[in-house]
């Protein structure tokens, strides 16, 4: 696998959706009802995954301060992208006003990004978390869980009949909610194709899209994602810009 | 001034040392006039430029002022001060490097001159590159690149310092790249190090010689004056004819299979035949078809820029030991590189420029006073006429090469990093340094100073990165890298040129079962946007045979024998040139004048004839537009005659406008002659009802707005910004191999790019790639140019159906399909087929 695959996916959308994102409180429109192991769940096209029964909200990979960590290493990206995303998050969990905020991990670029935060980003994550619950789940990107931020940070979390950790399991994914692949899927109408970011679910299983605006995606046809789901029954949830479209994983190109 | 070939012996011995004189008296040679002058006058200490065509002792000419100084000089006695290089040779290939090395051995080995020769290149073994560090030779042989990376280097003064002369070769072809610009770059820093160097510049005939004599010298608030320039023409006038065909000429299309079989019989008839095509998928397209009628089994070898490098190699070497019959290539072949005995040249598809027809076809006969033969083969009716036009310009002697233009900011922010990486700079000198380069010579203060902000800390408004500084300002005002690593990164990432993302592709079996075995030769490398749109099973034509993509494993594409004739994939274009302006301007002349057209074939007269009666040939500075029905739509052509590139720009704003006329246009389609828009509303009928106004339509006020909102909308500039983004070092190159290392850290320049352009619009970088994108990519200057020529020269003619001039376009629509953002639409249709599946 090439690395450069993982990071290529269009998601213009996003930041469309980053600048047009304060405006869209309110009732969710175009989000797509599924069920992962008889647990109810809404896919959101803003790329967060709620849960009605017990008002949480999950999203995952935010990558936050991937522009500075690779600034660290010489490479001055647009410092952009965590103001980006956040905005995003801040406006879904208007949407919802979840009880409970699941990050599934890769909740920052690198081990040093939550330390690193500027002041003024850090208060806009103190503001969206106050009055709920804030769990940071570890990821192979941030391993130590994060500095000076509210909530708990912690590898993995058994609540309401499912289990939330970053990377899928390998053993059984019944009930598992998890991140790490950044799926994304194509389809292709008269030589036009069209990739986005989605949801994955053979509904036993869902892995979440990547949800930090510079994380890109890894196509849901990719080897790493093979023996995770049944894909008979595997349906990918793509981003549209204002609704969910679900396609069945035969029906994707790759 | 132009010199004519002729004996000037008297000259000779004042200017030649013994062993020249004795030299060419055993050779049985003179020297030539030209290269007499050009070394009297460089000797004399002037700047020179030589143009002069192949086969007139160009190289032997640029380094004999060189020569003749170290034979003067003498062998440097063992023990002496460390001397610096004498002569800096740059040419643009790495292989010429090398080919220069032996034919310059060679009479330096003959007059027995203490002079030492070497060449530095990528591929030198880093021993050797550090040995020529510490014990230079006295001729240094190398690229551009290198020439970077000794300048970025700490010892580069002393390196430098003794440098008498630069010799740039192909010069021509480097000063209208972002090479040129870096090597300009290069020079203004040389002649620091060495204030007396004398430049001479080595060039084919260009349009415009002064441009490449300013080049030459330092410019500035006081210019030098320009570069001395011997201009050599003569030689005989080439014997070029258009392929007479029996055969229908084809409408439409770039392939001219239909003349393959005369191609061949010109092949027997010769000893070896270059055919030089446009893209690499001719190349393909014609080599797999000449091999089908090769009944004569004869040597005929393909070239081109992706296939393998062994095999490249492997050509050229059968070539070069004529060995073969004939070569199918592309540009890879363009530079001057000796290819034995050529005794035909055939040009497949039109040459695109007059130029460039020249150059190709100084490839036959590398002696200067026979005539070189050259056949032009067009592929389509336009074609014709654009072949004619060349064979006329070349006659003429007209030349059409593109103007230096300035130079790139990508460009300046790697050489400004370069330069804290040889020792910390003054900002005030290092600007006055860089506007005597002549691409930078109109650089702003203001732009200077962001491009070095932007080398620091990216550059942008929120300064956030002041801690990651790559270059700090120090306490005396001058700047340095702010650590080694920093230094290295940069030598890691240095050149301009940005290789597409490439995938090798693997020739692998499939087994019985079919599953993919392992190994399998190697066939070259392909574009990875080119396999994304591909599926498993689609096949595509490459290195000469039918393919079936099997996948892509790690970093390769593995593809197994499609045994068919018919690739489902057409598409493999690489590299197609735009009709120049010159050539776009005669071929308007031809449509315009009666007594112009008398010259073109039967075929293609009648065809216009049947237009005039029809419709009408516009005249030459005349924008005709015809508008017809056709099938559901209504279809409007423009014959505007000014490159594909332009007319796509030109197509994407005029739909926008179409659009909000109420055309309801839904598509259009470009080729280097006219721009076709077809949609549902009767544009024709809107026109003559008042209801749209040209003259509004064409109006050059689309390249305000109506660009700026496009851009805003638009995925095409994002492969320009992907190449500023490498060069000017904000990203890091792929080093292929080291991906898997985990150590090369990859992401991708779309979302940089959406983020760049969301936040901070004016940033120095989108600068950069806006006016990239304009003078390539989008080719504005030139669809300007054409919108103030046609203003009040507007003509329409409504007709009732297709007219002859409107088919070669027509027959393009559905073989191309039309850049265009994707819509949530595809998305839709593709989930209505899941819910009609979930009520079946």
């Amino acid at each position: 696998m090439s690395s450069a695959r993982l990071e290529d996916v269009e998601l213009m959308h996003r930041l469309g959706l980053a600048a047009r994102s304060t405006l869209m409180t309110g009732a969710a429109t175009g989000a797509e009802e599924i069920v992962v192991h008889g647990t109810v769940a809404v896919c959101d096209p803003m790329g967060g995954l709620y849960l009605p029964e017990t008002q949480m909200l999950i999203v995952s990979d935010l990558h936050l301060e991937k522009g500075a960590a690779f600034a660290r290493r010489g490479m001055m990206l647009p410092p952009y992208d965590t103001i980006a995303t956040l905005n995003i998050l801040s406006a879904i969990i208007d949407r919802y006003d979840p009880k409970v905020v699941v990050s599934l991990g890769d909740n920052f670029h690198d081990r040093k990004g939550s330390e690193h935060l500027s002041t003024e980003l850090r208060l806009m994550i103190m503001a969206m978390a106050r009055g709920r619950d804030w769990i940071w789940i570890n990821g192979n990107h941030d391993p130590d869980g994060t500095v000076d931020l509210p909530g708990t940070c912690t590898d993995e979390l058994l609540y309401g009949g499912l289990v939330f950790r970053h990377e899928p399991s390998l053993i059984s994914g019944k009930g598992e909610i998890a991140g790490h692949l950044h799926p994304s899927a194509t389809v292709r109408r008269r030589e036009k194709s069209v990739r986005r970011a989605c949801f994955a679910s053979d509904g036993n299983r869902l892995v979440m899209p990547a949800f930090g605006v510079l994380a890109g995606g890894l196509d849901l046809r990719h080897q790493a994602m093979h023996g995770l789901f049944n894909r008979e029954t595997l349906v990918a949830h793509l981003l549209g810009r204002d609704r969910i479209y679900s396609v069945r994983y035969g029906s994707l190109i790759g | 001034m132009n010199i004519v070939e002729a004996q000037s012996p008297g000259r000779d011995a004042a200017l030649l040392p013994r062993p020249f004189l004795k030299w060419f008296g055993e050779k049985g040679w003179s020297p030539r006039a030209h290269q007499l002058e050009l070394l009297a006058r460089s000797t004399a200490g002037e700047n020179m430029l030589l143009i002069a065509p192949t086969g007139a002792g160009k190289t032997l000419a640029g380094f004999l002022p060189s020569l003749t100084d170290l034979t003067r000089r003498g062998k440097i006695p063992p023990g002496s001060a460390f001397t610096g290089i004498h002569t800096l040779y740059i040419s643009p290939l790495k292989a010429l490097t090398v080919d220069i090395e032996r034919n310059l051995m060679k009479p330096v080995t003959e007059m027995g001159l203490a002079v030492t020769i070497e060449n530095r290149t990528g591929d030198t073994p880093q021993a050797k590159r550090q040995r020529q560090k510490l014990n230079p030779p006295d001729i240094l042989l190398t690229t551009p690149e290198q020439v970077a990376l000794l300048l970025a280097n700490k010892e580069a003064e002393r390196f430098f310092k003794d440098l008498k002369y630069v010799v740039l070769d192909e010069l021509h072809s480097l000063v209208t790249s972002k090479r040129g610009h870096l090597l300009s770059l290069g020079l203004a820093r040389i002649r620091r190090h060495a204030p007396d160097v004398r430049t001479i510049g080595l060039s084919a005939t260009v349009s415009d010689p002064m441009d490449l004599q300013r080049w030459l010298v330092p410019q500035g608030e006081e210019p030098a004056p320009p570069a001395g320039l011997v201009h050599v023409t003569g030689g005989a006038a080439p014997n070029i004819t258009i392929m007479n065909t029996e055969d229908r000429i084809p409408w439409s299309g770039h392939v001219s299979t239909y003349a393959i079989p005369e191609v061949y019989e010109e092949i027997k008839r010769h000893q070896t035949t270059l055919i030089f095509v446009n893209t690499r998928f001719q190349a393909e397209l014609l080599f797999q078809t000449l091999w089908t009628i090769n009944d004569d089994n004869l040597p005929i070898a393909l070239h081109h820029g992706s296939l393998d490098a062994g095999q490249r190699r492997k050509v050229e070497a059968a070539m070069a030991a004529n060995k073969l019959r004939a070569v199918v290539a592309t540009s890879t072949l363009d530079m001057g590189i000796d290819w034995g005995d050529v005794d035909l040249v055939v040009h497949v598809g039109a040459p695109k420029g007059a130029s460039r027809l020249a150059q190709r076809i100084g490839r036959s006969n590398h002696r200067m006073d026979e005539p070189s033969k050259a056949i032009l083969v067009p592929a389509n009716r336009f074609e014709v006429m654009e072949c004619q036009a060349a064979l006329d310009a070349n006659y003429l002697g007209a030349q059409d090469t593109p103007p230096v233009g300035e130079g790139a900011l990508d460009v300046l922010a790697q050489h400004v990093l370069g330069m804290a990486c040889a020792e910390p700079f003054d900002p005030v000198e290092l600007y006055d340094e860089i506007t005597s380069a002549s691409p930078y010579a109109d650089l702003s203060w203001e732009m200077f100073e962001r491009i070095v902000d932007f080398v620091a800390t990216g550059g942008y408004a929120l300064r956030s990165y002041e801690r990651y500084a790559k270059i700090r300002k120090m306490a005396d005002g001058r700047w340095r890298v702010s650590n080694p690593q920093i230094a290295q990164q940069y030598r890691m990432n240095l050149g301009t040129i940005v290789e597409a993302a490439e995938l090798n592709v693997r020739l692998v079996k499939r087994n019985a079962k079919g599953t993919i075995g392992r190994g399998g030769m190697s066939l070259g490398k392909v574009e990875e946007y080119f396999l994304e749109q591909l599926v498993q099973g689609d096949t595509f034509l490459f290195a000469g045979k039918v393919l079936r993509f099997e996948g892509i494993r790690e970093n390769e594409c593995l593809v197994s024998n499609a045994h068919s004739l018919d690739p489902k994939i057409p598409a493999y274009a690489g590299g197609k040139f735009p009709l120049t302006t010159y050539l776009a301007d005669q071929v308007r002349a031809m449509l315009a004048d009666p007594d112009r057209r008398t010259a073109l074939p039967d075929q293609v007269r009648d065809w216009l004839a049947i237009q005039l009666e029809r419709s009408m040939l516009p005249k030459q500075d005349e924008l005709l537009i015809e508008t017809f029905p056709r099938g559901k739509r209504f279809f409007m052509i423009a014959y505007c005659f000014e490159g594909r590139l332009a007319h796509q720009t030109l197509g994407m704003l005029l739909t926008r406008r179409l659009e909000r006329a109420g055309a309801r246009p839904l598509g259009f389609v470009a080729t280097d002659y006219s721009l076709a828009v077809w949609g549902l509303n009767d544009i024709g009928a809107m026109i003559d009802a008042g209801r749209l106004s040209l003259s509004d339509l064409f109006d050059e006020d689309m390249l305000g707005d109506d660009l700026e909102a496009w851009l805003d909308e638009s995925y095409m500039l994002k492969r320009t910004f992907r190449n500023c983004a490498v060069i000017s070092g904000l990203i890091e190159r792929r080093h292929p191999g080291k991906e898997k290392t985990g150590r090369q850290v990859t992401v991708s320049t779309d979302l940089i790019y959406d983020v760049l352009r969301s936040h901070e619009p004016d940033h120095v970088l989108l600068e950069a790639t806006r006016r990239d994108a304009a003078s390539g990519l989008l080719d504005l200057s030139r669809l300007g140019d054409m919108l103030a020529r046609i203003r009040g020269h507007i003509t329409h003619r409504d007709l009732d159906r297709v007219s002859p001039l409107a088919v070669p376009i027509m027959l393009e629509i559905g073989k191309e399909s039309v850049p265009g953002e994707a819509h949530d639409a595809v998305l839709a249709e593709a989930a209505e087929e899941l819910i009609a599946e979930a009520l079946s």
